[in-house]
C-alpha cells in the first residue's frame, strides 16, 4: 500500500514537472536499453511470422503471381470473394463446416458430465485410475489416431466387423460411405478428448468452497440437489468461457484431422472451408483465391466469438473480455 | 414427523448407494471403451500376419504371437530417420522456444519499462488475428525456410499463450529479489537466468511440455514445407504408412505375404511411434494437469 502511494507520488511529480515525451523516451532507453536489446530478436520474429502473414492477407484483393512478386501484382478488389460466393462448392463447404462444428459443439457437455461423475467417486485411487486412463488418448498424435480409425473402420477392420454382425452393414471401408464420416469424426473426437477436457472442470470443482456443501446438507439437501444447486452454478463461469472459446473454433473445425480422414469419395459431406483452402491454395497454387476464402473464414470466426461473448455477458455476466 | 424425516434419509442413502455403484460401473465401462482400441492395436501388432487376416472383430490378445511386423519395422530406415529428425526438432525446437519465451516474458514483466505495455498489446493482437494458411505459407517460403528442417522450428518460435503464462509467473516473483541482485551489480541477463529462472521452474516445466508435445505431434507444416524425404519428421512418415497405406518400403523383398504382413506392420508402427509417449505420460501427467489449471486461472 505504502509502496503504491510512493509510486503514485512519483508519477504525480513526473506529470507536474511535465517531462516532454521525447525526453522520457531517451531516458527510458538509457535506462532499459539492455532489455530492449534482449527482446529485439523476438520482436523481429513477431514482425516476420505473425504480422507478415497479416499484411500478406492483402493478396486476397490482388491477382498474386509469385513471379511478379507482392508489389507487382494487380489489384482486383473483391473479385476473389465474389468468385467464392458464387463458387459451385460454396454452399457445400458452408453446410459441411457448420454441420461438423454444430455436432462437435453438441459434445460439449460430455466432459462436464465426466467431471461430475469423477467428482462423485468416493474411492480416491479409483478416481485417479479413471483420470489416468481417460486422459491417455490425448497423448496419441493426430496422425496415429486417424491411422487407427482407418484401420478399425476399414473393410476388414474390427469395428466394421462388429457392426456388420450386429446390424448387417456391408463389409466395406466405412470411410468410403458419405454418411459415415460425421459419426466417425464425432465419436473419435469424444474418445480422444473427453478425459482431457474434463480436467479443467475437475480443477474448478476442486475449487468450490466445501462449506457450501455443509450448509446445504444441514438444510437437508440430498446429493442430487447439491449438484443441481451448488456444483453446477459454481461451474457456470468456467463453462461459459470454454463455450465462447469453442465458438471461436467453429469455423476452424479440426481440419488437420479431416484431411487425414477424408477422401474424394466423401468430399460431399467431409470437405470444409479450411481443407478447401489447402487444396486450392497449396495444391492448385491459386494463392489469392484461397487467401480470400481463408480471410472470409477468419472474419466469420471473429464475429462468432464477439457475438457469443456479448450474449453471454448479457445473459449471465461472464465474458472473455 | 421425525419418523418421516429419518425414513427419507434412509431412502436417500439407498438411492445414493445405488448411484455410487452405477457410477463406478459406468466409469469402468468408459475405461474399457477407451482401452479396447489400444489393446486391439497392440494385440494385432504382435499377431502372426496370416492369423490376423483370417480373424474377425476386435482382438484382446495376440493370436499366434509373432514378431515379424516389428522385425519389418526395425528394418525400415524411414522410421529411424523420422525418429532422429523428430528428436532433433523436439530438443532444439523446444530449447529455442523456452529461451525466447523466457527472455520475452522477463522483459515484458519488468516494471518501469516505457514500451512494455504497448509491445504486449501488439503480441496479444497477433494471437487473435492471423493471416491464415496461405499468407503464412508464402511468408515462410519468402524468407527462404522452404525445404529446411528449420521451417518446423523458426516459424513457431514463440507461442503467445505460453508467453502470457510465463510473464504472469515472473510478475509473481517478489521485486526484492531483483533489487538485491541489482545492488550486487548483476545485469538483466544474469538476473533472468540465475535468479528468476529457478524461481519459475514449475511454470517452465509446464510450457516446456506444451512446446515439446506440439513439436512431436506436428505434421501439417512438415507436409507444407519439407520436400526431402531425409528431412521428414516421424509424423510425416507415419502418415505415409498409416494414411496413404504405403508399406512398400518395409515389405519389399518378401514373397506373396506382402499384403498379409502390411496389415500387422501398420499396427506395429503405431505401437513404436506411440509407446515412448504413453510410457512417460503417467510420470509427467501432473505437470500437464497443472498446465491446464494455470491456463484456467488466466482465462
Amino acid at each position: 500500500m505504502k509502496k503504491g502511494n510512493a509510486a503514485q507520488l512519483a508519477a504525480g511529480t513526473y506529470t507536474a514537472v511535465k517531462v516532454p515525451f521525447k525526453q522520457r523516451v531517451v531516458k527510458d532507453f538509457q535506462r532499459n536499453w539492455t532489455l530492449y536489446l534482449m527482446i529485439l530478436p523476438i520482436l523481429i520474429y513477431y514482425a516476420i511470422f505473425k504480422f507478415g502473414p497479416l499484411f500478406g492477407v492483402s493478396i486476397a484483393f490482388m491477382d498474386y503471381k509469385p513471379a511478379r512478386g507482392f508489389l507487382g501484382s494487380k489489384f482486383v478488389g473483391l473479385k476473389h470473394f465474389k468468385n467464392f460466393f458464387t463458387d459451385f462448392y460454396f454452399l457445400r463447404l458452408l453446410k459441411n463446416t457448420i454441420r461438423i462444428s454444430v455436432f462437435d459443439l453438441l459434445t460439449f457437455p460430455a466432459p462436464i458430465m465426466l467431471a461430475l461423475l469423477i467428482n462423485e467417486l468416493k474411492h480416491k485411487t479409483y478416481s485417479r485410475v479413471v483420470q489416468t486412463v481417460t486422459y491417455m488418448p490425448h497423448f496419441i498424435s493426430t496422425v496415429v489416431i486417424c491411422g487407427m480409425i482407418r484401420k478399425l473402420t476399414g473393410s476388414s477392420g474390427g469395428i466394421t466387423m462388429i457392426l456388420s454382425n450386429l446390424f448387417g452393414i456391408r463389409q466395406e471401408a466405412m470411410l468410403n460411405n458419405v454418411n459415415n464420416f460425421l459419426p466417425i469424426y464425432i465419436i473419435s473426437e469424444i474418445w480422444q478428448s473427453i478425459g482431457w477436457n474434463s480436467i479443467i472442470y475437475l480443477s474448478a470443482l476442486a475449487g468450490i468452497d466445501q462449506e457450501l456443501y455443509d450448509a446445504a446438507r444441514v438444510d437437508g439437501a440430498g446429493r442430487l440437489k447439491q449438484v443441481l444447486y451448488i456444483t453446477i452454478p459454481c461451474l457456470m463461469p468456467t463453462i461459459t468461457i470454454l463455450l465462447i472459446l469453442k465458438m471461436g473454433k467453429i469455423f476452424n473445425v479440426g481440419y488437420e484431422k479431416i484431411m487425414l480422414l477424408y477422401n474424394p469419395m466423401i468430399y460431399e459431406k467431409a470437405d470444409v472451408i479450411n481443407t478447401f483452402v489447402y487444396r486450392k491454395g497449396l495444391l492448385d497454387a491459386q494463392y489469392s483465391y484461397s487467401a480470400a476464402v481463408g480471410l472470409f473464414n477468419c472474419a466469420v470466426s471473429y464475429t462468432l466469438v464477439t457475438a457469443t461473448n456479448k450474449i453471454s455477458k448479457r445473459v449471465n455476466g461472464n465474458g472473455l473480455w | 414427523m421425525r419418523k418421516n424425516k429419518t425414513g427419507s434419509t434412509i431412502k436417500e442413502g439407498m438411492a445414493g448407494r445405488i448411484f455410487d455403484v452405477c457410477n463406478v460401473l459406468f466409469l469402468f465401462l468408459l475405461m474399457i471403451l477407451i482401452l479396447i482400441p489400444l489393446l486391439h492395436v497392440v494385440s494385432a501388432s504382435f499377431s502372426s500376419p496370416s492369423a490376423y487376416v483370417r480373424h474377425e472383430g476386435i482382438l484382446l490378445k495376440p493370436i499366434k504371437f509373432c514378431l515379424d511386423a516389428y522385425k519389418a519395422v526395425a528394418r525400415n530406415k524411414n522410421i529411424l530417420t523420422g525418429y532422429t529428425n523428430t528428436i532433433f526438432i523436439v530438443v532444439v525446437g523446444t530449447s529455442l522456444n523456452l529461451i525466447m519465451t523466457l527472455i520475452a516474458a522477463y522483459v515484458l514483466s519488468r516494471k518501469n519499462v516505457l514500451w512494455s505495455n504497448a509491445i504486449m498489446m501488439m503480441l496479444v493482437f497477433s494471437m487473435y488475428f492471423s493471416g491464415g494458411m496461405i499468407p503464412f505459407y508464402l511468408v515462410v517460403k519468402g524468407v527462404g525456410l522452404n525445404n529446411s528442417i528449420w521451417s518446423l522450428i523458426i516459424p513457431g518460435l514463440v507461442n503467445t499463450y505460453n508467453l502470457i503464462i510465463t510473464r504472469t509467473a515472473f510478475a509473481g516473483v517478489p521485486e526484492s529479489m531483483e533489487e538485491s541482485a541489482k545492488l550486487d551489480g548483476a545485469n538483466h541477463w544474469t538476473i533472468l537466468w540465475k535468479i528468476m529462472f529457478p524461481l519459475v521452474k514449475p511454470t517452465v516445466a509446464v510450457i516446456c511440455l506444451y512446446y515439446a508435445v506440439s513439436h512431436w505431434n506436428s505434421w501439417f507444416n512438415a507436409m507444407l514445407f519439407i520436400r526431402d524425404r531425409s528431412d521428414y519428421p516421424l509424423q510425416l512418415i507415419l502418415r505415409e504408412i498409416l494414411i496413404q497405406n504405403d508399406t512398400t518400403s518395409m515389405t519389399a523383398g518378401g514373397a506373396g505375404d506382402e499384403y498379409l504382413i502390411s496389415e500387422t506392420i501398420q499396427y506395429a508402427t503405431i505401437v513404436v511411434a506411440t509407446l515412448p509417449i504413453l510410457a512417460v505420460y503417467p510420470f509427467i501427467q501432473k505437470y500437464f494437469v497443472k498446465g491446464v489449471m494455470i491456463g484456467a486461472i488466466k482465462g
